[in-house]
């Protein structure tokens, strides 16, 4: 088993690491050995993370190509345009006094020319397949244009101040939301394999079908007893109604307001990935070196910590990424439910509304996000996997 | 044929999968009702609602099964009715003038007051309008004029909207004011007995008829309750069954069977068709599933069939294809693949004696445990307002229930029985998946 042999490599390494602290003095050679080796090591890491990013730009291009033409599919988005244009180009020659004096003919050749120039500015002229590059430049430089009735609380109408105003509100909540799950994830993963086939081992693994269903449907249960039963806690949105002066008062007061939220997320994966992480931890924990950790007397802790959480963090990070990919898909009902006004709530909103620009936009900016995701979780197994830093093996998969 | 009788003599080991399996007998058995008892075109008529088909419902209705629960009792619906004999009619012939007398007598044991007392009047009459006058017989012997008005055609009066009733009755609601000892005491109990409500009209007219008929709205209803257009959740509830089922498993065959292809045609052909697909799956990892969905179901058609249609293509290249091709690279290295060629057999045998085996384990419960995703995301897209508009399926349900702020008027039935639908179908087939998983793959058995 590779992975064995590899992580055998790197838990001696650590061990060298913990017995050179008895051993201080080095020579100069080992010395310029050990910088080559990090220079090696991050020029390694700096290659991965510009290939990724690399593949990563070209997986969001084509990501975003695909949004907008799904978005323009049978000519949606340029019927609206179009309509848009007639309507205004109406509009300013009934209200412009200085065409008041044209007869209804001429003013009728008057506003074709008129809509023919403007349709020409937005390149409505040019078959689809152009205007699809001229659409993914600028949704790749977020230039998404305005909105059609939804405006920022700062009053504008940009596409992009729209998303961007509600962005850190989901940014907030799922940041908060998968850190927590993750931790209390992995601590209760981690004490269910000490205690292997107790009681508590026994309930989390009948527990394990409740996380078929999404947080939106924890959330409304939840909204059920502590909201509107028991009074507790807010049924929803992100602070009081009127938001406190105090910065902390806000604060506390969006916390209060994240309760039942963090809860729900929680609830709706805690389970599964308290037990799939379980049973990594102990296929890792049955290796043949652990038992040589336990034979030379190492803590409990100790081992845990170096012999059996380290090589199974990639595994975990690999599964963890996919959850959140997951979660942040499931961010427009999930905010919808709970009021949060973030970016899920923001797009829901302009589905009511038909508002087009927002909706497209707030697509491209979510296909972003989970890039950015990626990326993210990407560079931490960079950090956690020793095979991507000894450059040797497979592309981590 | 014998290795699926000895899976399922396996799975019946497990209880969790007997629960599961139970479960989904019945909701099978609740679908077949609901298509046999409302069949599908009278469901959608039925739902759309509208005039005459459910104004004998109260609304916002808690079930009626509630009241075993409570002391106080709330009153049910009565309906009497002229026209099927249900209130007695007798009818004196215009001479000139004639009249016909209805009477609603009916048992009043609940603790609380109705929602509201409605009569609808039908009459036939040439030219001359028929005049009615109404009086309330309460169980202590008092007598109520209600009100005389004149009817056309048909007529609807609602006790409730009426204002001098109300005024005469010291303030008090005339559904409420009616029913207690001393309307000027204020809101007692409502008195208990029998009540009468006399209906006199008067005809002007030799062949003017008139009929009536009287709905005291209950405050409960029915076995599921009602909502806010005074429709019998009984319908939604019955018919989302077969809905969340149908999309839940036809979702999930599509996906896992054209993921298996697409997973085994790279294999196959390995090369560039297999790093392509690589490259489709990375790119439909970074698109955003359900706001794609969104786009589709706002721009295009909420018909349940194009989001099925899309959910099925958007899930096909997810990260299920790595599995599926990890299995089948193993298949394609074996020995006995080659030793099968070798003996000159057929791809067909080749594929369904050697490949199917190999791959079974690992589709059937990836194909279970699919189910409740796929069941949850239709009822969420529903949430969101892009349900299909006129099915009504558990998501419709709670979609409305949180349009009329049911949690916030304590409306709990409303949203709890949708939802306790869906957690039972997910967790039915979540159950039985992870059983079959266990049963197929034992390496998870010692665990």
């Amino acid at each position: 088993m590779p992975a064995s042999i590899v992580t055998w490599r790197f838990s001696y390494e650590s061990e060298a690491a913990m017995s050179e602290a008895a051993v201080p003095i080095e020579t100069k050679v080992d010395t310029q050995i050990k910088r080559k080796a990090t220079l090696n090591t991050l020029s390694r890491i700096a290659r991965y993370t510009v290939v990724r990013i690399i593949v990563l730009f070209l997986t969001v291009v084509v990501a975003v190509y695909l949004t907008i033409m799904i978005a323009n599919m049978g000519g949606y988005v340029d019927k609206i345009q179009r309509g848009q244009i007639q309507e205004s180009v109406s509009q300013m020659l009934a209200l412009n006094p200085s065409y008041k004096s044209l007869s209804a003919a001429e003013r009728q050749i008057q506003q074709e020319s008129l809509i023919a120039i403007q349709e020409k500015r937005l390149g409505l002229d040019q078959p689809f397949v152009v205007r699809s590059f001229i659409y993914l430049k600028n949704a790749l430089s977020l230039n998404l244009g305005r909105a059609l009735q939804m405006a920022s609380d700062s009053g504008s109408k940009m596409v992009k101040n729209i998303i961007l105003e509600r962005l850190p509100a989901t940014l907030v909540l799922f940041g908060v939301a998968d850190v927590f799950l993750f931790i209390f994830a992995v601590l209760i993963a981690l004490s269910l394999s000490r205690k292997y086939g107790s009681f508590w081992d026994k309930v989390f693994i009948a527990l394990t079908p409740t996380s078929s269903a999404p947080g939106w449907f924890y959330g409304i249960f939840l909204i059920l007893i502590f909201a509107s039963l028991l009074h507790w806690l807010p049924f929803g949105g992100m602070v009081d109604a009127p938001p406190p002066d105090s910065k902390l008062m806000y604060a506390l007061s969006m916390l209060k307001h994240m309760i039942l939220p963090v809860i729900a997320i929680t609830l709706s994966q805690i389970f599964l990935s308290a037990y799939t992480w379980r049973t990594f931890f102990l296929i890792y924990s049955s290796e043949d070196y652990v038992d040589m950790a336990k034979a030379k007397g190492l803590t409990s802790r100790n081992i845990e910590r170096s012999y059996i959480l380290r090589p199974t963090l990639p595994t975990i990070i690999t599964s963890f990424a996919l959850l959140v990919v997951f979660m942040w898909g499931g961010a427009p009902i999930f905010e919808t439910v709970f009021q949060w006004p973030g970016l899920g709530r923001a797009l829901y909103t302009a589905v009511g509304l038909y508002d087009t620009p927002v909706i497209v936009g707030s697509t491209v900016i979510f296909a972003y996000l989970l890039v950015i995701t990626v990326f993210l979780l990407d560079i931490a197994y960079a950090l956690v996997d020793p095979r991507v830093k000894i450059g040797g093996g497979s592309k981590p998969q | 044929m014998k290795a699926i009788k000895n899976t399922f003599k396996e799975l019946l080991r497990y209880p969790s999968a007997v629960f599961g399996l139970i479960i989904i007998a019945l909701l099978l058995l609740l679908s077949v009702y609901a298509i046999i008892s409302i069949p599908y075109h009278q469901a959608i008529i039925l739902w759309r609602g509208g005039e005459g088909i459910w104004y004998e419902n109260p609304r916002y209705a808690p079930p009626s099964w509630l009241n075993y629960f409570r002391r106080d009792k709330l009153p049910e619906t009565i309906m009497l009715s002229s026209l099927d004999g249900t209130a007695p009619k007798t009818v004196t012939p215009a001479d000139p003038s004639g009249s016909v007398v209805i009477t609603f007598t009916f048992d009043y044991p609940y603790d609380a007051f109705p929602q509201d007392i409605a009569v609808f009047f039908t009459s036939h009459y040439d030219k001359k309008e028929p005049f009615v006058n109404m009086s309330w017989k309460t169980p202590d012997g008092r007598d109520i004029r209600v009100a005389s008005f004149a009817i056309s055609g048909s007529e609807a009066y609602y006790f409730s909207q009426d204002t001098k009733l109300q005024r005469r009755l010291a303030g008090l609601p005339p559904q409420q004011g009616l029913f207690v000892a001393d309307p000027k005491a204020g809101l007692t109990s409502p008195v208990k007995g029998t009540y009468q409500l006399i209906v006199d009209a008067t005809t002007f007219e030799p062949d003017s008829t008139v009929d009536a008929e009287m709905v005291l709205y209950g405050q409960v209803h029915g076995i599921a309750g009602t909502d806010h257009l005074r429709r019998d959740l009984r319908v939604a509830l019955l018919w989302g069954t077969p809905v969340a089922l149908a999309f839940g498993l036809l979702a999930a065959l599509g996906t896992t069977a054209i993921t298996m292809v697409i997973a085994a045609i790279g294999v196959w052909f390995g090369g560039w068709v297999d790093g392509l697909i690589q490259r489709i799956t990375e790119v439909n990892l970074v698109l955003p599933f359900l706001p794609i969905l969104i786009m589709v179901g706002t721009f295009y058609s909420h018909s349940i069939w194009v989001i099925l249609g899309v959910v099925i293509l958007l899930s096909i290249f997810g990260s299920a294809i790595k599995t599926y091709r990890a299995v089948f690279l193993q298949v394609r290295e074996s020995s006995y693949i080659e030793a099968a060629r070798a003996y000159g057999a057929g791809s067909s045998r080749i594929i369904f004696s050697y490949l199917v085996p190999r791959i079974v384990p690992l589709l059937i419960p990836q194909l279970v445990t699919l189910i409740p995703t796929f069941v949850f995301l239709e009822a969420g897209l529903a949430i969101l307002g892009l349900g299909d508009p006129t099915l009504p399926t558990w998501g419709k349900i709670i979609n409305d229930a949180q349009q009329n702020g049911a949690l916030y008027k304590g409306l709990y039935y409303w949203v709890l029985e949708p939802a306790i639908f869906l957690m039972i179908s997910g967790l039915a087939f979540a159950l039985l998946g992870f059983s079959l998983d266990r049963v197929f793959n034992p390496r998870l058995r010692g665990m």
